[in-house]
C-alpha cells in the first residue's frame, strides 16, 4: 500500500481512537499486536500521529504490581469504580502472569467480571506475557500509549516482582506497589533494592486488621525519609477493596502525583526517558550488545533518543533500519537518516 | 424357600428428579408419577428460581421452566403441591443459594393446607460451596453463604425435627471430575465446614449437638466403576462415624450413621448410541445398593437419553421401572451384607480412606474448605482429574462404548420418532409463567409485603436466624426475586475461582495436539498476532466443564484464552469479544437456552459493530435446533458426541481461516 493511503488510514484511525470509539480502539490494540510488516507501517504511522500535538492530553499512566494474593484485582477495580464516578474515561491492561510454553495463555477472568458490563467508560484489554523473559511483552507500552489517547487513566496491572514490576516502572508516569498483609517479602525485597521503589506503596486489605496494621507500619520504616522521586515522598496508604475503605485516598493521592509531574514539567520528560528506554531494550533484543554500540552506546543512544521528539515507533524503525544496513558506520557519530 | 416367609428389607425411597415448564405441569407430573409407584417426590426448580430471580428478570430470559419447575411465590408452591398432602409426602428439593426460601415456601403451603410443619419430612440440598466448584447456582460470598445453611440447619432441627436440611454433595464433584478419594476428601470436609460454623454460630446448645450432626445427610454419585464405587460407600460410612464421634463427640450410634441419597452418573452417560446408557445407569445402582450396610436410602435414576435433551415421561417412568424391578423382583433385599469379610473389598476401601485423609489433611493445613475454595485450590484439583479424564478418553487409554471404541452402530429406533427422543418445552410456559407472576404481584397487600421485606432485612443484617422472616414473607406473597434481592443488597455477589490456571505435568503431548498447535502457530503467523478465542458462558447455567475443558485444551494448542467465568449477560460476552480482540468466540450452553442466548448474543455484537466475528457453540444441542443455528451463521455446534477435543480445535483453526480469507493449510 502507498505510504499516502497509509496515511490516511492511519489519520482517521488517530482520530476515532481520540474520540474515545470503542470498536477504533479495539483495532488500533489489534494493530499495534500484529506484526506483519503492513501492519508495523500502519502502526507507526498511528502512533506518530497519536504522539503529535493534535492529539496530546494530560491522561495518567499508572503501573499496578505486586505479588499473587495481595489483593491487586480488587484493588484495581475499586479503584476503576472510583475514577468512574469521577467521571473519568478508564483504560485497563491485563498483563497475565502464566508463562506459556505452548505460546497458549489464560487470560480474563481477574478485572472487568468485577467491574460493570454496561458502563462505556471502561475498556480492559488482556496480555499475554508470551515468553519474554519474566518481563512485559514488547507491545504494552506502545499499546498504552493508544490507550493514553482515548482514556484520562490508562491501568497496567500485573502480578508479580521482579521483571515485570521493574518493567511496569519503566513506562508508567506512577507506579503502586500492593504489598501482601503478614508476608514480609515486600519489606524484605524493599531493602535489598529489589522491588525498585513505586511512587506509591499500598497495603490493602485492611480488614484483616492487626497484620495489615503491622505490614504498614514495617513498610513505612523500611522506607524511611530517603525515598523521594523530586518533589514527592513515597507515601505508604491503607486500604480495604472488600470494605471500600481508603480507596477515595489512593485515587486522591495517585492524582497528586501526576499533577506535581505535570506542574513540574516532568511527565514528558519521564515518558521520553520511558521511551528511549524501550528502544533501546527492543534493539539490543534484535541486535546485542554490539548493535548498540554501533550506535554509540546506550548513554549516547539514550541521550539522542531523548533530545528528538519523535514518536516511539518512528524512532525504533529508523535505528533498527540502521543497523540493519551493513555500511552504516561503526559508532554511529553520523546522523541518521529518516528514511 | 416361599416367598412370603423370607424377610425382606425394606426398599429404598424411589424418587425421579423432575419439573419443567410451570407448577401445574409439574403436579400433573408429580401425580402420575406417584401413581406409577414412586415413593417420594424430587423437584427440580428452574435456573431464575435456582439463582434467585423472579421469571420476569432480564437474566431469566430464555430459562424460565427450563431445566426444573419455575416457583416465583407463594402461589406457585401451592399449584405445585396441589392435592399431594404435605404431611404424608416426603419431599426432596435440589435448591441451594435460595434454599431458606425454598423452605420457607413449602412451610407455608403446608400451613395453608393444614398439616403442622412440625411433621414435614424431606430434603432441601442446601450446600452451596459444591455450588462454587460445580453446577455454579450460587448467589453469596462464601462467609453469608455458610450463614445461610447454618440458620436453615438450626431452624429445622427445633422445629422440623425430621427434615434434613443440608445434603452434603459429593455428586456434583465427581461430576465436575473428582476422583472417589477427592469426593470423600471434598465432602467430609464441606460437612466439618458446616458442622463448626453451626457449633461456633452459638444458635444450636451443646447438648443438643449431637442431634444436628445426626440430621446431616449426602447426596452422592455412583460412577460405572462399580465395585470402586462400592467400596467409595464403605469408606465414606466408616470415615463419617469416625469424624462424628472424634470430632463431635456423638455418642448415639444412630446419630452417626452415614445416611445418603443417590443420583447415579450423569457424566457418563453417552450421547452416542445412547441406548447403552439403560445398562450403565443399572450397573451404577448396583454400586449403592449391593452393599447392605452402605447402602442409599434414597435413589434417583437419570433416563438414557439425558446426553440428548430433556427426558419425556415414559423416559423417566423407563428409570423408576429399574429400581423397582431391582428391588421387588431380585433378591438382594432378602440378604444381610454381602461384601462384609471380602479381604479385596477391605483393602480397596482401606485405600480409599488412607488417599482421602491425605486430602483432608491438606484441606485442613489452608485453614478448612471455605479457604480452600476461595483460594482456588480445590477447583483447580478438580479442573485437574477432569482433565486427565478427558485425556484418557482422547488417547484411548479410557474405554467408552459408542464413544471411542465399538463405534459403528445400526439405526436406532429410540431416537428416531417424530420427537427424535426427547421432551419439547412448551415455548409457551415463560410467557405465561410472566403473566401469571405480574397479576399476582399486582393481586398482593403490597404493604404487608414491604413490610416483610424490612424484618427481613432487619433480620440479615442483626444476625437473627434468616427463617422465621423468611417463612413471614412467604405467606404474604413476596416473590423469589424480591427475597433474593435484599439478600444481594446485604450480603453482596460473588464470582468463584474459574480453577483453568492449572499446569498439568508429566504427560506427554500427542502428536495430534502437535499438530494442531503448529496450525495455530501458522495461522496466527499469518494473521500477524497469536489467536486469541473468547470462551463464554452465557445465561444462568453454571455447568462449566465443558467451557473449561475448552479453555484448558485450547490453552495446550496455543490459543490465547480469554475465559472469564460462568453467568454472563450477551451484552457481557459480545464486549469483552471486541475488547479483547478475539478471532473468535466460542459460547457453552446446557440448560437448553441456546436458541434465545445465541440470539441475543448476536443483536449485541451487531449493537457495537462487532457483528462480523466468527461465532462457535457447544452444549446438548438436539440436531434439530443445531441445523437451525447453523442456518442462522453460527459457524459449529460441538456436541457431547465430540470428544475428541483436538478436532475441535483443529475444526476452530479452519474457522478462523476461512473467516479472515486465507487458503486451507496443507
Amino acid at each position: 500500500m502507498e505510504r499516502a493511503a497509509l496515511g490516511d488510514k492511519a489519520a482517521e484511525l488517530a482520530v476515532a481512537v481520540a474520540r474515545g470509539e470503542r470498536p477504533a480502539l479495539a483495532r488500533a490494540l489489534n494493530l499495534l499486536d500484529d506484526r506483519r510488516p503492513a501492519a508495523r507501517q500502519l502502526a507507526t504511522d498511528l502512533l506518530a500521529r497519536l504522539q503529535s500535538g493534535d492529539f496530546q492530553r494530560d491522561s495518567h499512566l499508572i503501573g499496578m504490581t505486586g505479588p499473587p494474593g495481595a489483593g491487586k484485582s480488587t484493588l484495581s477495580a475499586a479503584l476503576i469504580r472510583v475514577w468512574r464516578q469521577r467521571g473519568l474515561g478508564v483504560g485497563v491492561l491485563a498483563v497475565d502472569p502464566s508463562s506459556p510454553l505452548t505460546g497458549g495463555a489464560l487470560l480474563g477472568d481477574r478485572l472487568r467480571m468485577q467491574t460493570s458490563d454496561t458502563d462505556e467508560g471502561v475498556f480492559v484489554r488482556s496480555l499475554a506475557c508470551r515468553g519474554e523473559f519474566g518481563g512485559l511483552s514488547a507491545e504494552v507500552w506502545p499499546m498504552s500509549l493508544v490507550m493514553l489517547a482515548a482514556c484520562d487513566v490508562v491501568m497496567i496491572e500485573t502480578v508479580g516482582v521482579g521483571q515485570r514490576e521493574i518493567d511496569v516502572s519503566r513506562m508508567a508516569d506512577t507506579t503502586c506497589f500492593v504489598a501482601q498483609p503478614g508476608s514480609g517479602d515486600s519489606v524484605q525485597f524493599l531493602k535489598a533494592g529489589i522491588l525498585e521503589v513505586p511512587h506509591v506503596l499500598v497495603v490493602n486489605k485492611e480488614d484483616m486488621g492487626a497484620v495489615a496494621r503491622r505490614t504498614l507500619a514495617e513498610l513505612g520504616n523500611a522506607l524511611g525519609r530517603s525515598h523521594r522521586d523530586g518533589n514527592w515522598q513515597v507515601p505508604v496508604l491503607s486500604t480495604s477493596a472488600a470494605n471500600g475503605t481508603g480507596i477515595e485516598a489512593l485515587a486522591d493521592t495517585l492524582a497528586q502525583h501526576h499533577a506535581i509531574l505535570l506542574r513540574d514539567g516532568q511527565l514528558d520528560t519521564r515518558r521520553r526517558s520511558y521511551q528511549a528506554h524501550w528502544i533501546i531494550k527492543r534493539l539490543q533484543q534484535e541486535f546485542g550488545t554490539h548493535g548498540i554500540a554501533r550506535l554509540g552506546g546506550e548513554n549516547t543512544l539514550a541521550a539522542r533518543l531523548v533530545a528528538e521528539h519523535q514518536s516511539l515507533l518512528d524512532q525504533y524503525q529508523a535505528f533498527r533500519q540502521c543497523l540493519l544496513n551493513p555500511t552504516y558506520p561503526e559508532g554511529g557519530n553520523t546522523d541518521h537518516a529518516q528514511s | 424357600m416361599s416367598q412370603e416367609t423370607v424377610k425382606r428389607d425394606r426398599p429404598w425411597l424411589m424418587r425421579t428428579y423432575s419439573g419443567h415448564s410451570s407448577a401445574k405441569a409439574s403436579n400433573e407430573l408429580y401425580r402420575m408419577n406417584l401413581s406409577k409407584g414412586q415413593t417420594g417426590l424430587s423437584v427440580a426448580f428452574d435456573l431464575p428460581t435456582q439463582t434467585g430471580y423472579d421469571s420476569d428478570h432480564p437474566l431469566a430470559r430464555g430459562e424460565v421452566g427450563k431445566v426444573g419447575v419455575p416457583i416465583d411465590h407463594i402461589g406457585d408452591m401451592e399449584a405445585l403441591f396441589e392435592a399431594i398432602p404435605l404431611d404424608q409426602m416426603n419431599t426432596s428439593m435440589t435448591i441451594n443459594a435460595t434454599a431458606p426460601w425454598l423452605l420457607a415456601l413449602y412451610v407455608a403451603v403446608a400451613e395453608k393446607q393444614g398439616a403442622d410443619p412440625a411433621v414435614l419430612q424431606g430434603t432441601t440440598q442446601n450446600d452451596v460451596l459444591k455450588e462454587y466448584l460445580s453446577r455454579g447456582t450460587y448467589i453469596f460470598p462464601p462467609g453469608p453463604s455458610v450463614r445461610l445453611t447454618t440458620d436453615l440447619i438450626t431452624y429445622t432441627v427445633d422445629n422440623i425435627p425430621k427434615w434434613n436440611p443440608t445434603n452434603i454433595c459429593s455428586y456434583h464433584l465427581q461430576e465436575a471430575g473428582a476422583t472417589p478419594t477427592q469426593e470423600l476428601a471434598y465432602a467430609l470436609s464441606t460437612a466439618i465446614a458446616i458442622l463448626d460454623a453451626v457449633r461456633d454460630s452459638g444458635q444450636v446448645p451443646a447438648e443438643r449437638f449431637a442431634a444436628v450432626v445426626g440430621r446431616i445427610s449426602f447426596f452422592v454419585n455412583a460412577g460405572i466403576r462399580f465395585v470402586e464405587e462400592t467400596c467409595k460407600m464403605r469408606a465414606f460410612g466408616r470415615m463419617w462415624e469416625q469424624l462424628a464421634a472424634e470430632r463431635y463427640g456423638v455418642t448415639e450410634e444412630k446419630q452417626r450413621r452415614f445416611r445418603y441419597g443417590v443420583q447415579v452418573n450423569s457424566l457418563g452417560l453417552t450421547e452416542s448410541q445412547p441406548e447403552n446408557n439403560v445398562q450403565r445407569i443399572v450397573l451404577e445402582m448396583l454400586a449403592v445398593t449391593l452393599s447392605k450396610n452402605a447402602r442409599a436410602r434414597a435413589i434417583q435414576l437419570p433416563a438414557w437419553n439425558e446426553a440428548l435433551g430433556l427426558p419425556r415421561p415414559w423416559d423417566q417412568q423407563w428409570a423408576l421401572r429399574m429400581q423397582q424391578v431391582l428391588a421387588l423382583e431380585t433378591d438382594l433385599l432378602e440378604y444381610g451384607d454381602l461384601l462384609d469379610g471380602s479381604p479385596v473389598v477391605e483393602a480397596k476401601v482401606q485405600e480409599l480412606i488412607a488417599g482421602a485423609e491425605q486430602e483432608m489433611a491438606r484441606i485442613a493445613e489452608q485453614g478448612g474448605m471455605v479457604q480452600a475454595i476461595e483460594s482456588g485450590y480445590v477447583k483447580r484439583e478438580l479442573v485437574k482429574s477432569h482433565t486427565r479424564r478427558m485425556r484418557d478418553i482422547e488417547s484411548g487409554a479410557l474405554q467408552i462404548v459408542g464413544v471411542n471404541c465399538y463405534t459403528q452402530t445400526a439405526e436406532s429406533p429410540l431416537t428416531g420418532g417424530a420427537d427424535s427422543g426427547i421432551m419439547k418445552v412448551d415455548v409457551q410456559a415463560e410467557h405465561d409463567q410472566i403473566a401469571a407472576l405480574q397479576a399476582f404481584r399486582a393481586g398482593r397487600d403490597q404493604g404487608a409485603v414491604e413490610a416483610a421485606l424490612a424484618e427481613l432485612r432487619r433480620a440479615a443484617v442483626e444476625g437473627d436466624n434468616i427463617m422465621p422472616a423468611s417463612i413471614a414473607c412467604a405467606r404474604v406473597g413476596v416473590t423469589t426475586g424480591e427475597w433474593s434481592e435484599v439478600l444481594r443488597e446485604v450480603f453482596g455477589e460473588y464470582r468463584a475461582p474459574t480453577g483453568i490456571d492449572i499446569a498439568m505435568a508429566g504427560q506427554a503431548d500427542s502428536p495430534a495436539l502437535e499438530a494442531v498447535r503448529e496450525r495455530v502457530r501458522a495461522t496466527g503467523e499469518e494473521l500477524g498476532r497469536p489467536l486469541r478465542l473468547l470462551i463464554g458462558k452465557p445465561g444462568l447455567d453454571g455447568h462449566s466443564n465443558g467451557a473449561e475443558q475448552i479453555a484448558v485444551k485450547g490453552r495446550d494448542a496455543g490459543f490465547e484464552i480469554v475465559y472469564e467465568g460462568i453467568r454472563l449477560t450477551p451484552g457481557q460476552i459480545a464486549r469483552a469479544a471486541q475488547e479483547e480482540g478475539v478471532h473468535l468466540i466460542g459460547l457453552s450452553v446446557l440448560s437448553g437456552s441456546h436458541m434465545e442466548l445465541v440470539a441475543d448474543i448476536r443483536d449485541q455484537l451487531a449493537a457495537i459493530g462487532a457483528q462480523d466475528l466468527p461465532l462457535v457453540i457447544g452444549g446438548i444441542i438436539p440436531e434439530d435446533d443445531a441445523a437451525q443455528l447453523r442456518a442462522q451463521g453460527v459457524q459449529a455446534v460441538f456436541t457431547p458426541k465430540d470428544v475428541d477435543m483436538n478436532a475441535i480445535m483443529d475444526q476452530m483453526v479452519t474457522i478462523i481461516r476461512q473467516h479472515n480469507g486465507l487458503e486451507p493449510l496443507a
